[in-house]
């Protein structure tokens, strides 16, 4: 197994892998103005593995858009791996998505058009890596994930438990310092949810970085800190439990 | 991302959506090939149409008689009086006298009854010299033309137009075969090349006699010194000026005419009929080329309708790339190669079934189609620009938008 699938986060030390600060977010819809987030602040170290919870409508998919660089916030400051991403380019912040974070969403999001192999490479297609290096590196992330079999099958014959492991192994490919996934066993059964959380108990004990949303307790229950939000604040942060990473180390 | 990479990762997403990115190509394809033939066929008949009018005789002078003015004050037409000579054609046929006109032909026209065995037919029979073949541009398909001993005897013999031999003897190998003129009998010495119609007037129907032979024996009681027509052959194209000159003024002298205003002859000349001839064919040009372009833009439209719809259906597909890291550039630069991939190959498939058509069409129309390269060119590039404005602008927007946005898109 290569050393970057199974080593620590390239982060390393007391800087916060991403650090909000009284971040808002207003969406308007014609005159009426909705604010999803209303001051939110949160730091997440190295090798944390962060539950975000709460009800619908409390703002979390909008926390976890700008956590990922999706959407921009409307106030507030947000640093991630130590840069300041509020004030980002286009570009930059399309070299951050690439680089430094790993994204699992909930309907999966792959190509249909493409192999289990090309969709985990086209990340590294845009960090600009060479095809054949891709090709290797796809190849062992699906192997990390336990779809080395799987290489070559479209995600339209695969289950959703395999299609959402492809997910996995494509946020893992360019080793990012953070891995966000939203809800990432919404749309699984219960074997392939255990399958998942599995998934990312590892990517914990290997040291990875991971931020997850959910509504579920018992998938939240698995993480080593659960962040509660309800109407755009933060209600309850297990902040000083202790975590995976810290366990280790 | 490589433009190799981004090459194929848009040749990858035509193959995913078959069905649009082949309609999109018939789309450009049915535009393209439709400017082709319609422009094509435009200028096909501008071509046939000057071949025409060449064939009646290339670098050709008609000199015809003026009018007359009967004593009761009636004035006939023009051609209706008799004041061109055969010494008018003589004279014009001298190199000192005329050094730009080659060849001149004096002839006289009649409409005659033919009859061979049982068979008969009416057609103009035409009493000319031997330099009529050249001057009328005009080849034998069998036999000899009249010869100058032909003339010189006014020789009983007869050169067949090819439509003319068929009617009466249902044949062209006619030669040697005896035949009657308004009763006077003839041997068919020649059989024309066919050479076509002009207008309304078959060129090939038609009774070539020696000019002497016709006025001593065929049309009765006119002045057997007289011609109706004479046709003059100028050394070349640019030589028909000056040679209209020569004749214009020769004839003026030999007729004791001091003003020009008084001519008692015309000379017209092919120039102005292949002049008509052009413009005539270049309205249907312009009206075929309207209709091109309307086929055109109804192709473009529907292009553009497919490129639309299909970069609003994969907005999440983009959302997903720049999710992933795509930067804008990059999500444009795959729909630009996308889109022109698309044009281009409709482009070149309608360019070739163009080509083909214009082939293939005048064999089944017999309406010469002829190949513009301004219209194959014109017509792709046209294409191309549709498909990438309307591939690549609406992809630019959806590429600006945050990533989330385009993700959520439906």
């Amino acid at each position: 197994m290569a050393s970057y699938l199974t080593g620590p986060s390239q982060f390393h030390g007391t800087e916060p892998v991403l650090s909000l600060s009284e971040v808002t977010k207003v969406y308007r819809n014609g005159s009426l103005e909705v604010a999803a987030l209303r001051g939110v602040s949160l730091d997440v170290q190295p090798g944390e593995y962060v539950a975000v919870m709460g009800p619908s409508g409390s703002g979390k998919s909008t926390l976890m858009h700008i956590i990922g660089c999706l959407d921009v916030p409307t106030a507030g400051s947000y640093h991630l791996a130590g840069e300041d991403v509020s004030s980002m380019s286009e570009n930059d912040l399309a070299d951050v998505r690439n680089l430094s974070i790993g994204f699992v969403f909930q309907q999966f999001n792959l190509l249909a058009s493409m192999t289990a192999a090309s969709n985990v490479a086209l990340p590294l297609a845009y960090a600009g890596v060479s095809r054949a290096q891709r090709r290797q590196r796809a190849e062992a992330s699906l192997a990390r994930v336990g779809l080395a079999d799987r290489v070559g099958h479209r995600p339209g014959e695969l289950s959703g438990g395999q299609q959402q492991r492809v997910a996995v192994a494509r946020a893992l490919v360019t080793e990012p310092a953070l891995i966000l996934a939203d809800e990432p066993t919404g749309n699984l059964d219960s074997t392939s949810t255990a399958d998942v959380l599995d998934l990312f108990d590892e990517l914990r004990d290997a040291g990875r970085t991971v931020v997850l949303i959910t509504h579920e307790q018992d998938v939240a229950d698995r993480a080593g800190r659960i962040v509660r939000l309800r109407d755009g604040l933060v209600t309850d942060d297990s902040a000083h439990v202790m975590t995976g990473s810290a366990v280790r180390s | 991302m490589t433009w190799f990479d981004t090459l194929r990762t848009a040749l990858e997403a035509m193959r995913t959506h078959r069905m649009r990115s082949a309609l999109t190509v018939l789309g450009i394809l049915i535009g393209i090939a439709a400017v082709i033939l319609t422009v094509g066929l435009g200028i096909g008949a501008q071509q046939q149409v000057t071949a025409q009018v060449e064939a009646l005789g290339t670098n050709l002078l008609i000199i015809s008689p003026g009018s007359t003015t009967s004593t009761t004050g009636l004035r006939g037409g023009f051609g209706s009086a008799s004041t061109l000579t055969q010494a008018d054609a003589a004279a014009l046929a001298s190199p000192v006298v005329a050094p730009d006109i080659a060849a001149v032909a004096p002839s006289t026209s009649s409409s005659q009854s033919l009859v061979a065995g049982s068979s008969n037919w009416t057609t103009s029979v035409v009493g000319t010299t031997p330099s009529w073949m050249s001057v009328r541009a005009r080849t034998m398909s069998a036999g000899t033309f009249l010869t100058a001993a032909n003339q010189a005897a006014a020789a009983s013999v007869v050169v067949l137009g090819a439509t003319t031999a068929q009617e009466l003897f249902g044949s062209t190998d006619v030669v040697g075969q005896t035949m009657t003129i308004a009763g006077t009998p003839f041997t068919v010495q020649g059989v024309l090349a066919p050479s076509g119609s002009t207008g309304s007037t078959n060129n090939d129907d038609t009774a070539v006699i020696p000019l002497s032979t016709a006025q001593q024996r065929v049309s009765g009681g006119s002045s057997r010194t007289t011609v109706q027509t004479i046709y003059v052959q100028a050394t070349s194209q640019t030589a028909l000026p000056a040679a209209y000159q020569e004749a214009n003024s020769e004839l003026l002298a030999l007729h004791g005419i001091t003003s020009a205003a008084n001519a008692d002859f015309t000379i017209t000349n092919q120039a102005s009929l292949v002049t008509t001839a052009a413009s005539v064919s270049k309205t249907l040009t312009v009206l075929l080329a309207g209709v091109a372009a309307i086929s055109l833009l109804v192709g473009g439209i529907g292009v553009m309708n497919i490129m639309l719809v299909s970069v609003t259906e994969r907005i999440r597909e983009i959302g997903l790339r720049k999710a992933l890291g795509a930067r804008p550039a990059l999500i444009r630069r795959q729909f630009l190669i996308e889109a022109s991939l698309l044009g281009l190959t409709g482009g070149l498939i309608g360019a070739a079934v163009g080509i083909l058509g214009a082939k293939v069409l005048p064999g089944l129309i017999s309406n010469p189609v002829a190949l513009s390269m301004p219209a194959i060119f014109g017509s792709i590039t046209v294409a191309l620009a549709i498909g990438l404005v309307f591939g690549v602008y609406p992809a630019s927007r959806a590429a600006q938008l945050a990533p989330i946005d385009a993700l959520r898109s439906e």
